[in-house]
């Protein structure tokens, strides 16, 4: 445990050096501001609060946001240890590989806490100044710092896996923007071409609820609209939701940090130094 | 097997090979406590391979290894044993004490004594400074101060000097005779051959893979039978005399010199005392480490 507190304590001071700190807060801060912004204009006609009607739309954004800044953050931890030769020394003291990531998770789900809060807490500032009754968003606003902090999680360790994996910073840098690419964009649009050209058949209805829910990324959008009074707000895919229980995105949401976890440390055990 | 587990770390018929090109081959090693040994060799004889394998960093193909009476690499091993890795590194943006306070942490001890071991390396007024600011001898003193973390029983060091100016070198050897006073074991690389023989209890010299041989300097030198140089000043005049009494010598400028066998030395050393005053000054030069360990390389090569 103590080295594990240890090797967060260095990462995060590592990543206040390196700026990390500053990026990843600026980016979630000005992307939260823009779209509160952008996002003002519908509120009377839905008759939702203020907030719930952010809540919706920084659901959409921490989709591509979170797993994002998770992804940048991560690529470089093991590969750029092998880089910098950091590493064979490193591994001769009494700390197994499980720690080491363990720490570093501790310290990069702090900074990427710090980002998600400053940010989705900007939007939620925003809504308090335009709207007296946005309290009532408050619990949804919850729920969506915490499930992006776990989403923030799973795409740290698959960052970490796959920084083992490549072993260079270059190409982790390649395989981190192939799996963001992959898992939130690519995804998402295959299940759409998938439903529309099955038409309603078995794909639709049996397998797609399954193949949204096995994406974190998915996963956490169900369960923050589905659980969201604003759901209505929300289009695409999000809309398709309501057959898949939100427990079963939650359990998606709950696992995913887990088993990416698990992923980097048999990649990590795999790096010889 | 008793006397096995008196033995800081064990290597037996040990082999190792990358893709099938040997690294090591039927390595045999034994280091004591308090004991400190240079391995010798040129560059890919196999030194860097052999520290990793004794650390557990990288698999080996058969053999034994055994470190401080335990695994490679296992816990036990990890806890009494500190690395010098060849050209070691660290992150940039760490100052030298952070860094310390970090390892210090890692082997579960109080992060207080981190001043103290940057001062035993000569780098306390560069400790809040970052590390990338720091030149290579600065990051070498870093990583030695980091191998001197809790009291280890066996001290792996691959190449420490490098890097390092002569009077650092001094101080570092000085480290190490503390060490060995207090009963750690040490291994050590290098290449700079003249330094480590007056500095270390035995020689291991390794040639492709294999250790050619192994003992003290004394013994190598026995061993490997290389000549002597005898450098037999005249006095005035007698210079003639002095070259036709000894004419396997050759006459140079000032100084007769002499490469004289082994078995030949005290016969020559007779002779040239019964010339009485046509000698001005004798001296005598051992084969160097140098000598030896090229003679050693290079039958290992035929
Ligand atoms: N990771 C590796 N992969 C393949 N070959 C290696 C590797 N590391 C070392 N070697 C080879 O093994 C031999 C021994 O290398 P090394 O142990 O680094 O020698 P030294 O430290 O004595 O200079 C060399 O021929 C080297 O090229
Ligand atoms: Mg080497």
């Amino acid at each position: 445990m103590t080295r594990i507190l240890a090797t967060a304590a260095t990462e995060f001071r590592i990543a206040l050096r390196n700026r990390w700190v500053a990026i990843a807060v600026a980016m979630m801060v000005l992307f939260s501001l823009v779209l509160s912004a952008a996002g003002s204009a519908p509120t009377g006609a839905l008759g939702a609060d203020r907030l719930s009607v952010s809540v919706a739309s920084l659901t959409s954004l921490g989709v591509y946001l979170v797993p994002l800044v998770a992804l940048l953050m991560s690529f470089d931890a093991i590969a750029g240890k092998v880089e910098r030769g950091t590493l064979p020394l490193l591994l001769t003291y009494p700390v197994n590989r499980a720690e080491v990531l363990l720490g570093k998770l501790v310290a990069h789900l702090g900074v990427l806490s710090l980002a998600i809060v400053a940010g989705y807490g900007s939007a939620a500032v925003a809504a308090f100044a335009v709207d007296p009754e946005a309290a009532r968003g408050l619990p949804a606003l919850w729920r969506l710092v915490w499930s992006s902090v776990l989403l923030g999680a799973a795409f740290l360790c698959l960052g970490y896996a796959l920084s083992a994996r490549a072993r260079r910073p270059s190409g982790a840098a390649g395989l981190a923007i192939g799996l963001w690419l992959g898992m939130i964009v690519l995804y998402d649009l295959g299940l759409l071409a998938g439903v529309v050209a099955d038409d309603g058949g078995w794909f639709t209805t049996d397998l797609f609820p399954w193949l949204l829910v096995a994406n974190p990324a998915d996963a956490f959008r169900l369960f923050n609209l589905a659980a969201s009074e604003a759901t209505a707000a929300a289009a695409g895919i999000g809309g398709m939701a309501g057959a898949i229980p939100p427990l079963y995105a939650l359990a998606s949401i709950l696992l995913w940090p887990a088993l990416a976890m698990g992923l980097a440390v048999l990649a990590f055990r795999k790096v010889t130094p | 097997m008793e006397r096995r587990m008196t033995q800081s770390l064990t290597l037996s018929r040990l082999s190792k090979s990358y893709d099938g090109t040997p690294a090591l081959r039927d390595v045999a090693l034994e280091v004591a406590p308090g004991e400190r040994v240079a391995l010798l060799g040129h560059n890919g004889a196999g030194k860097s391979t052999m520290m990793k394998i004794i650390l557990g960093l990288i698999p080996f193909d058969s053999g034994t290894v055994e470190v401080l009476g335990a695994r490679p690499g296992s816990a036990r091993a990890r806890e009494g044993v500190a690395y010098l890795p060849e050209n070691v590194a660290f992150h940039p943006s760490l100052t030298g004490l952070e860094q310390i306070r970090h390892y210090l942490r890692l082997r579960g001890l109080p992060v207080g004594g981190a001043m103290d071991l940057l001062g035993r390396v000569g780098l306390a007024e560069a400790a809040g400074r970052r590390i990338g600011t720091y030149s290579k001898g600065m990051r070498q003193r870093i990583g030695l101060a980091q191998a001197l973390i809790g009291r280890p029983r066996l001290l792996i060091l691959d190449e420490p000097t490098s890097g390092l100016d002569p009077v650092s070198r001094r101080d570092f050897y000085a480290l190490l005779d503390g060490l060995a006073a207090e009963g750690a074991a040490i291994l050590l690389s290098s290449h700079a051959l003249t330094e480590v023989e007056a500095r270390t209890d035995r020689l291991v010299i390794l040639s492709r893979g294999r250790v050619v041989t192994q003992g003290t300097l004394p013994e190598l030198r026995r061993a490997a039978d290389l000549p002597v140089m005898l450098h037999v000043t005249p006095r005035e005049g007698a210079g003639d005399r002095l070259a036709q009494a000894l004419p396997q010598g050759r006459m140079n400028g000032t100084a007769l010199h002499l490469d004289v066998a082994q078995r030949d030395k005290l016969p020559v050393l007779a002779q040239i005392t019964t010339l009485g005053d046509a000698v001005a000054d004798l001296e005598i030069t051992p084969s160097s480490l140098e000598d030896i360990y090229s003679h050693y390389s290079r039958r290992d090569g035929q």
